[in-house]
């Protein structure tokens, strides 16, 4: 699959995926020529068409979980995989809330230049995901930063 | 507004990022690696339900771990209605390693993955999902649960892996899909005539679909006579015999009911066996 900004002729860049928990699937891509920026949304029923597939939209960003695609959508036995798994194991990624972010965190998003603003969101937004950290604030921005490297963003 | 100008996938060259077919190329990827470990994957199918084929699979593998020096694994390919775990009386709940998901462990050591570990007891197969539209996505998903049933469960060294499938035509096309590596199919009959025509429909599509059939178990010929202590019969028909003739390979075995444990007789394990060499 891939975006074409048809007034540049130019292919979009995928920028960053949404799963607001509504069953519901969204991608944004934007053109790196002109900043137009589309998003594609997908109802649930084509969102778990995707999902069943075991494929994520946009390219992985996370190497795939023991068994993640029975995990995340048999509904059954609360304690099939035991209780010695691991919690980032056991718990379900795509099912979790995505982090909120707080007013401060979002004034400091402001102001990174818009054309890599997306990106450093999902950055953020994918550290906090996979620590389970429920809510990013400037302290997750600072420990974000220095875990990744990413000093200066 | 006249017609939009614009290009073509394979016209814009740039890289899709996306890359949803080479995800999918993966996905298979991850399953020939994990059963390089395996020296036979073979399902048990039949066109019908309500032959035995749990009961068959179960009794194979019981009955081939003592004799196979690394073991035998089992997927219980029936999702909606497991049972061979039962069987072997192998429970979960399974356990996550790093190397994937410890498979539960039966009689005679036997490695089982089923849908059954998965399921509150009672309650049916059911997505997480809304139900609604259900049927454009849901065979997707069981082929996918089939797929991580096959590469991320930690079966470790295997001499032989037997799939059980659901009954049908089409399930064991499936697996030879997802496991390039499958040797091929036993078919399990009832003797009658209806599961004759039933079974001879799935090992025609199984054949025609380039999977090797190694050979026909006829199951529930007859039943042990608690008086006389010999095989009485029990259903009319000898489809077993019918359908080695009809696609020329070995009738393996015919197992009487037994309403006492599982288990198959030494002869039909050496014929199947001997199917594997």
């Amino acid at each position: 699959m891939k975006f074409l900004c048809v007034n540049c002729d130019e292919q979009m860049t995928f920028q960053e995926r949404r799963e607001p928990g509504d069953g519901t699937f969204a991608a944004a891509f934007t053109c790196a020529r002109c900043g137009h920026t589309v998003a594609m949304l997908a109802n649930p029923m084509e969102s778990q068409l995707v999902r069943s597939l075991g494929v994520e939209i946009g390219g992985r960003t996370l190497d795939p979980e023991p068994m993640e695609l029975v995990r995340e959508n048999v509904a059954g036995r609360r304690d099939a995989f035991g209780s010695d798994t691991p919690a980032r194991q056991t718990s379900s990624r795509r099912l979790q809330s995505p982090p909120t972010w707080s007013p401060e965190a979002i004034d400091r998003l402001a102001r990174v230049p818009s054309f890599v603003r997306g990106m450093v969101r999902k950055i953020y937004a994918e550290y906090a995901a996979e620590r389970a950290i429920p809510e990013i604030t400037p302290e997750v921005m600072d420990r974000a930063r220095a875990d990744l490297g990413l000093e200066g963003m | 507004m006249g017609p939009v100008s614009f290009r073509t996938y394979f016209e814009v060259e740039g890289e899709d990022r996306s890359r949803l077919a080479a995800q999918v190329g993966e996905q298979r990827r991850r399953v020939e690696a994990r059963l390089v470990e395996v020296g036979r994957v073979v399902a048990v199918m039949s066109g019908k339900g309500g032959v035995g084929k749990s009961y068959v699979t179960a009794a194979l593998a019981r009955g081939l771990a003592p004799r196979m020096s690394r073991g035998v694994g089992v997927v219980d390919a029936d999702l909606k209605s497991p049972t061979v775990a039962r069987m072997l009386n192998a429970t979960g709940p399974l356990a996550i390693t790093p190397d994937g998901v410890r498979p539960a462990v039966g009689e005679e050591g036997v490695r089982v993955i089923s849908t059954e570990f998965l399921l509150d007891d009672g309650r049916p197969l059911a997505w997480r999902e809304p139900a609604h539209e259900r049927f454009v996505w849901r065979g997707v998903l069981e082929a996918g649960v089939l797929r991580e049933f096959l590469a991320d469960v930690a079966w470790g060294p295997l001499d032989l892996l037997l799939i059980d499938l659901p009954p049908g035509a089409d399930g064991v096309a499936d697996v030879a899909e997802l496991a390039p590596s499958l040797a091929g199919a036993v078919a399990v009959t009832l003797p009658t005539d209806e599961s004759y025509q039933s079974v001879r429909r799935a090992m025609t599509s199984a054949r025609e679909g380039g999977i090797r059939m190694l050979g026909v178990i006829e199951n529930m010929k007859g039943y042990h006579c608690p008086s006389c202590g010999g095989v009485k019969p029990l259903f009319p028909g000898s489809a077993g015999e019918r359908l080695a003739e009809d696609f020329r390979v070995p009738l393996l075995g015919q197992v009487p009911f037994s309403a006492h444990g599982v288990g198959v007789s030494a002869a039909l394990l050496d014929r199947f066996q001997g199917t594997l060499a």
